[in-house]
């Protein structure tokens, strides 16, 4: 129990010292596949260390509410983090690490973030938060229908069972798995507002969305904000690298907590440089091609589960 | 419980039937076209791992036939035809692309209802071989009503005959004969589409099937 709770804490830390990191690794990728030479992979480390020195400006008519999000939402998605197993299986909060409440932490982040972008009242802020709230009522159908076609399969919504009934060598090449792949990755993308469906390189665009939410924000709470975009891509690459490639986890009492490290970091340079050569590639869409995208992720999801009727042996 | 000879072949099917859904999710005729070169590999693909699965060699042949013909022959073809045609930036006016998906995945849930029932006795790869490949046909039906470019409905129509040598490689009966002689039939057909589409274009002046209908006095305008 008492090693339980010391991964448990080791893992809160971890995600939260390797999440600038992974941003870091995909901007620098990005700028090199630009022909750029990029900034360091530190500079994440010192644009927050940055905003957290600097002093707060608020508008004169910001409620409680538009103080209190960045903090509510910061804790949400630092805890949904933490609660996705990186390098091991064996954490404390094991039993609370379901996909469902998974969800539910990412949608109430989500929910304050789109409370406070239309607290000040400014027309940017508004239009953010209607996008995003847009983009989440079909991004969040899609990853409920794969989080229903993995539990029939594994017969559980848990983390640390699906991890374990995946690498115990009893699945082989499902096709429902495959679709479900695809619809989280298409999922992802909307979620951390990365390209087609966002750019988070600018603040310029009219039709940004996420920075539009956060444009009124500066100081530490700009800082905790950015910090929980970063903590969100870390969890949804560490929640593909958990149902898909759980491989190198250590599930079992005597996995190895090293090897589950360096599989992770392996893991996390993977997803960035593939996320960072995916969006060098692509256009970003009008803003009404999201519904056809996220739309596509639906399907996806969908046929997946119709298939694992089909298959054999449920 | 591992049988990666199925798991492959059920996946390679699936993947045919993916590229059905992305035919009908296109809106410019050269993506149209590649996704239609992708679901061809992907059907050689298939062919030639269940030649390769259960030891049969004239599958090979079909898996050559298909490659050849549908990967290669009939995509050049058609872009020769697009680009001659100078049509390359057309945006297609598709029915709504939502509604156009939602409809798909009721035609593949309605296939797999229809199927399994009917073949109960079957093995497991044989149903699920023609649920798949019933729910392309169907797909490929669907991408003929619901688009007004004659090169698409071209497009849908080579994806339905996608979908019926998916059926014959999966029930493995198929005498090879009768494969050959759908390839080229199919073939024969796409000259003929050729022709066509130079003909309706030469006299209307236009590719779009609704300007065409009032001719046929169909759409009181």
């Amino acid at each position: 129990m008492i090693t339980a709770i010391l991964y448990q804490i080791v893992q809160m830390l971890l995600v939260l010292a390797l999440a600038p990191a992974l941003t870091g690794w995909v901007r620098l990728v990005k700028a090199r596949l630009l022909g750029r030479r990029g900034p360091s992979l530190l500079q994440p480390y010192r644009d927050l260390l940055r905003l957290l020195r600097k002093e707060v400006v608020l508008a004169h008519n910001a409620s409680w509410l538009f103080r209190a999000t960045p903090y509510a939402m910061f804790t949400a998605i630092w805890l949904a983090a933490g609660l996705v197993p990186v390098f091991t299986t064996q954490l404390a909060l094991a039993p609370a690490a379901d996909l469902i409440a998974l969800i539910a932490l990412l949608g109430t982040a989500r929910f304050f973030l789109a409370l406070a972008g239309m607290d000040i009242g400014t027309g940017f802020g508004g239009i953010g938060s209607s996008r995003e709230m847009m983009i989440a009522a079909l991004a969040e159908p899609a990853m409920l229908m794969m989080v229903f076609s993995v539990a029939v399969l594994v017969h559980s919504t848990s983390l640390a069972d699906i991890a374990a009934f995946m690498t115990s060598g009893m699945v082989g090449l499902r096709v429902s798995l495959a679709l479900a792949l695809i619809a989280l990755v298409m999922v992802a993308i909307a979620e951390n507002a990365r390209i087609p469906i966002d750019n988070p390189a600018t603040h310029l665009e009219l039709t940004m969305v996420h920075e539009a939410m956060v444009l009124e924000y500066s100081g530490r709470h700009l800082a905790l904000v950015e910090a929980a975009a970063m903590l969100k891509l870390l969890l949804y690459v560490a929640l593909i690298a958990c149902i898909f490639v759980p491989w190198g986890l250590a599930t079992g009492q005597g996995g190895s907590l090293l090897a589950g490290l360096l599989s992770f970091l392996a893991k996390l340079a993977v997803a960035g440089a593939g996320l960072a050569l995916f969006e060098t590639s692509v256009a970003k869409m009008r803003v009404f091609r999201v519904g056809e995208f996220l739309g596509g992720a639906l399907l996806l999801s969908l046929l997946g589960a119709i298939f694992l009727y089909v298959s054999r042996g449920v | 419980m591992i049988d990666i000879a199925y798991d492959a072949s059920h996946l390679l099917g699936t993947l045919v039937l993916m590229t059905s859904f992305a035919l009908l999710y296109q809106r410019r005729l050269f993506a149209l076209l590649h996704v239609f070169t992708v679901q061809a590999l992907a059907l050689a693909a298939a062919a030639a791992w269940q030649a390769y699965a259960h030891d049969d060699p004239h599958l090979y042949i079909t898996a050559v036939l298909t490659l050849a013909l549908k990967a290669i022959a009939i995509p050049v073809a058609l872009h020769r035809i697009v680009q001659r045609m100078n049509i390359q930036r057309t945006v297609e006016p598709a029915l709504g692309i939502g509604l156009t998906m939602l409809a798909g995945v009721s035609l593949v849930t309605l296939s797999i209802l229809l199927v399994l029932p009917v073949t109960e006795g079957a093995t497991a790869l044989t149903r699920e071989d023609l649920a798949l490949s019933l729910s392309v046909v169907l797909l490929g039906l669907l991408m003929m009503i619901s688009r007004r470019n004659a090169v698409s409905q071209v497009v849908g129509f080579m994806s339905i005959e996608n979908g019926l040598i998916l059926a014959a490689v999966g029930v493995a009966g198929m005498p090879l004969v009768v494969e050959m002689s759908i390839a080229f039939s199919v073939m024969v057909a796409f000259i003929i589409f050729g022709i066509f589409l130079f003909q309706i274009r030469e006299r209307f002046e236009t590719l779009d099937m609704r300007r065409i209908e009032s001719f046929r006095g169909e759409s009181g305008e």
